[in-house]
């Protein structure tokens, strides 16, 4: 059962478009919702009038004084209200909600509202926030800080025969899921607040929106619905779409549907953080690291929000896969008045690595190695340290990767053939390297806290149902989890159905980010099979290695003399693992997948377009559960890769995005991908369920750096940031072309 | 939307439609919401994604551009159409080479299939990558999606892709 690539769980419904969305939801007297936001960066608002042609006796409206408990969107810094009273942190901030039973008089409305503001200066870079000219949040703008000191860097200068110093910057990135995100929300007396929706964190939503409305835990019941397509931007802010809606719903009296347009969505909700990362490196005679200072910097937008967490992941990954003897990562997140950025695949890591990567090819040309051997010489191995000082104790061979790689791809003879064909081209081809690892499931202590709880029942017929918070919205969690407990009961993987997504029904087995849903809940899902088979066995019911036959018929048997059958799992952290969040040393993750890819580039002369010519993702994530959906998610993190390094890029303006449509933000097509060759290696991890680790988030890290690297390999000039435009590459070459006295 | 409902007639998956509906109200939303028909996605509103892909009189066409005033007479054809009892030749290969993935680009993608396979029996990559162009998906990076569309070439009997007949021609 494991292993093999059975049909999606949910995959009929899909493809015969009966999946049901949330805006495929209607409700007996459902009314629609809107939202009012600023038009300015930062300032206070002085006056609200409601002007013009509408019949506002017919709205519902909403504002901050409707708030039934606190006015905060409740995740880890209470600093983000659920509607702005009078301060304004950033473009598109809510300020009001509107509702009415005809949704395409909503736009008119909202139109409508005239807000008046005093402006105040507003921070809109990196920057601009450290020069703290303006304080924008807190006394220094600064979210979180953290620092990795590992060996010791002050020593390592003097020993080096290279220093090597360079600046890397990533822009934002939006996550463009094609499901918009949206909630419907319903309030009653009696039964509180129901909420359907779009959304990873079924649980975060809870949490949030008991803060909001005061009600007990019971009280307050979220549902997920079919969702489309999340990469971590259904994480944080389905708290706030909720909020709106629920607030609305009880001041209505009817339930109430919030589905955001496309450019809604685009403009108002969370992206990748843009990052600057700083690095100073030493370098022995021999090309091997001493060690490196690292500055990594992000921008979190006007509130907090996610930004620690993400600052977090990213700062551990900084060092990436490497030997480092000394080395200290100094990272920390500031603040713009730009509405807040959040989890996007890779949460941090893409930034850092992107950084890290694009500078160990620096490094080898500047050192005159080659970008493949300056890396064979520093990858880690298994005894060595990360930057954290955690002992990698897997089998892994990253060496073997390289080589690998670097065969699949044909890396040496195509070089060495580029290198005479380029000459008289104006097509110039490249190929670039990324090694790079991804740490699975929370950071640190973090599947500590989280401490969660997975269930498994099974009925009468023996028929069984999982039970997890862990959503669907597209990776396969329904699937491979249903695969696991099938697996563990020698059941048929149609014998194991899903509970649905609802707060009354499944227990809290935490959010659905970090890679942690195969490793993590699929060894509880594992566990609670174990479980609840071995109370089976305990009533003499069945003995050890019998059939699906006489599963089911202890489970009759079971359920008609004993009772309820099922059986959970609570997490355990594995042996030895060890994290100290106050000098950020240790285990940071149970287990890291490790990956090299290589990516084939023409660079147009003429025209300074790039274009990905072939691809190669060859990585390590354990025992691959299910091929096929494993494949998908590494090609879809891939091209999502590839839309950040050479397509994917916000137009800001004082904070508010300016191409908010898909017309002019562009994302991969099916005609501007190339073969994205896929290749597992697969070393079972002895705490993951049969042997997986992690997945999700590590084909998100590698091709950025991989088409950059490429692209210098092509062209001979250096590169440092991305999105990389046919514009950065016509601006270069006329900077270069100046120096150099040349005519463009 | 200032001209008043008026009452078009057309076809939809076989089956004649009646509805009251404005004029320029969007396609998409007339079969959304007047039609029960939420296979039909949106995505973009723009025409840009593609998810709410359907065939008007055979074409492909984003029904989130389409006046409802301009299907008067016409045969639309949406994700619904193609499943009867069993799962159409397409449907089956999206589900069996993982060319679904969230599942919201999934019918707009098969709607767009079935249009590339009657035009292309037997398409070569190229005229995959071209057919599909017009159908943004973020969770595959297309590789399956493009297996899945070869898969369905190879074992799609034609009767599977043939166009509905119409019971009489419409004036329109």
């Amino acid at each position: 059962m494991v292993g093999v690539s059975v049909p999606r769980k949910e995959g009929a419904p899909k493809v015969t478009g009966t999946a049901q969305y949330v805006d495929d939801l209607s409700f007996e007297g459902m009314i629609y919702g809107a939202t009012v936001r600023s038009t300015i960066a930062r300032g206070r608002i002085t006056k609200i009038e409601f002007d013009g042609n509408i019949p506002w006796d017919e709205f519902v409206i909403v504002t901050a004084k409707d708030v039934p408990g606190k006015n905060v969107v409740s995740l880890i810094t209470d600093d983000q209200p659920i509607l702005a009273e009078t301060q304004i942190n950033h473009p598109e901030e809510p300020i009001l909600l509107l509702a009415h039973k005809d949704r395409h008089l909503l736009p008119l409305a909202v139109a409508a509202v005239k807000i008046e503001y005093d402006e105040l200066p507003s921070v809109h870079s990196i920057e601009d926030s450290e020069r703290c000219q303006e304080v924008v949040w807190g006394t220094d703008n600064i979210f979180k800080t953290y620092t990795i000191d590992k060996g010791n860097v002050d020593e390592v200068w003097k020993d080096a025969a290279w220093i090597v110093e360079g600046e890397y910057t990533t822009g934002a990135q939006e996550q463009l899921y094609i499901e918009n995100n949206g909630v419907i929300a319903q309030w009653s007396e009696q039964d509180g607040v129901t909420v359907w929706g779009s959304m990873q964190c079924p649980f975060y939503v809870h949490k949030a929106l008991i803060a909001l409305t005061g009600l007990p835990a019971e009280k307050v019941r979220v549902l997920q619905t079919e969702t489309g397509g999340a990469f971590g931007g259904k994480e944080d802010y389905p708290s706030i779409i909720a909020g709106h809606a629920v607030l609305l719903a009880k001041k209505a009296g009817v339930p109430v549907k919030i589905v955001y347009d496309r450019m809604e969505d685009m403009a108002a909700t969370t992206k990748r953080h843009p990052s600057r990362t700083r690095h100073r490196t030493a370098v022995d005679k021999d090309g091997r690291l001493l060690g490196a200072e690292i500055e990594f910097v992000i921008d979190g937008g006007a509130y907090a929000t996610l930004s620690p967490v993400v600052l977090s992941r990213g700062t551990i990954h900084a060092g990436g896969p490497y030997y480092w003897p000394s080395i200290r990562v100094r990272s920390k997140a500031v603040a713009t008045n730009t509405p807040p950025h959040g989890a996007f695949r890779g949460f941090g890591a893409p930034q850092s690595l992107f950084a890290l990567e694009r500078h160990m090819d620096y490094v080898a040309r500047t050192i005159g190695l080659a970008p493949d051997e300056f890396r064979r010489r520093n990858l880690l191995r298994p005894g060595q340290t990360t930057a954290t000082a955690q002992e990698i104790r897997e089998p892994i061979d990253m060496q073997h990767l390289l080589d690998r790689a670097l065969e699949l791809s044909d890396y040496h003879a195509k070089t060495a053939l580029f290198a005479k064909t380029n000459a008289n081209s104006s097509k110039k081809k490249g190929l670039g390297i990324a090694a790079f690892l991804h740490g699975a499931g929370f950071t640190g202590s973090g599947e500590r806290y989280l401490n969660a709880l997975v269930g498994v029942e099974a009925n009468e017929r023996g028929d069984v149902r999982v039970l997890v918070s862990s959503t669907e919205f597209g990776q396969g969690t329904n699937t491979i989890l249903c695969q696991i407990a099938a697996e563990t009961l020698g059941l048929e993987y149609d014998d194991i159905s899903m509970a649905p997504i609802d707060t009354h029904v499944v227990p809290n087995s935490g959010p659905t980010v970090a890679s942690r849903t195969a490793m993590i809940i699929g060894k509880l899902v594992q566990t609670a099979a174990i479980e609840m088979r071995q109370k089976l066995v305990d009533a003499g019911l069945l003995g050890e290695d019998t059939g699906r036959e006489a599963f089911r018929a202890a489970c009759g048997e079971y359920t008609q003399t004993i009772g309820r059958l099922n059986g959970c799992g609570r997490y355990q952290a594995p042996p030895n693992v060890y994290w100290d969040d106050a000098k950020y040393m240790g285990e940071a993750y149970p287990a890291f997948g490790w990956a090299v890819y290589v990516a084939e580039v023409t660079v147009d002369m003429t025209t300074y377009s790039v274009t990905v010519d072939d691809f190669v993702a060859l990585q390590e994530v354990g025992r691959v559960l299910h091929p096929v959906l494993a494949a998908g998610q590494i090609e879809g993190g891939v091209a999502q890769g590839i839309g950040y390094a050479l397509y994917e890029n916000i137009v800001w303006n004082k904070g508010r995005m300016l191409n908010n449509q898909m017309t002019n933000y562009i994302m991969p097509t099916s005609q501007d991908l190339p073969p994205i060759r896929v290749y597992f290696e697969e070393v079972p991890y002895a705490y993951g369920p049969y042997g997986a680790k992690g997945i999700g988030e590590l084909p998100m890290d590698g091709p950025a750096p991989a088409i950059l690297n490429a692209v210098v390999a092509a062209t001979g000039m250096e590169f440092r940031s991305i999105p990389l435009l046919p514009e950065d590459i016509f601006t270069a070459l006329a900077v270069s072309h100046k120096e150099h006295g040349v005519a463009v | 939307m200032s001209a008043s409902r008026q009452q078009i007639r057309f076809t939809v998956n076989g089956r004649e439609a009646v509805v009251s509906a404005y004029p320029m109200a969007r396609l998409l939303d007339v079969l959304r919401n007047d039609l029960a028909l939420t296979g039909t996605k949106e995505g973009c509103g723009e025409g840009e994604c593609g998810s709410c892909s359907v065939l008007l009189d055979g074409e492909l066409v984003n029904s989130c551009l389409v006046p409802v005033l301009q299907v008067h007479g016409a045969d639309v054809q949406t994700v619904e159409g193609f499943a009867s009892e069993a799962l159409h030749p397409v449907q089956k290969a999206f589900l069996e080479c993982g060319g679904a993935q969230c599942g919201i680009c999934t019918p707009g993608m098969i709607v767009a299939t079935v249009n590339l396979l009657r035009n292309h029996p037997k398409p070569t990559m190229e005229q995959i990558r071209e057919g599909l162009n017009g159908n943004l998906c973020r969770c595959t990076g297309y590789t399956r999606i493009f297996e899945a569309v070869r898969s369905a070439a190879e074992q799609v009997p034609a009767e599977a892709l043939e166009r509905p007949t119409r019971a009489k021609e419409s004036s329109r």
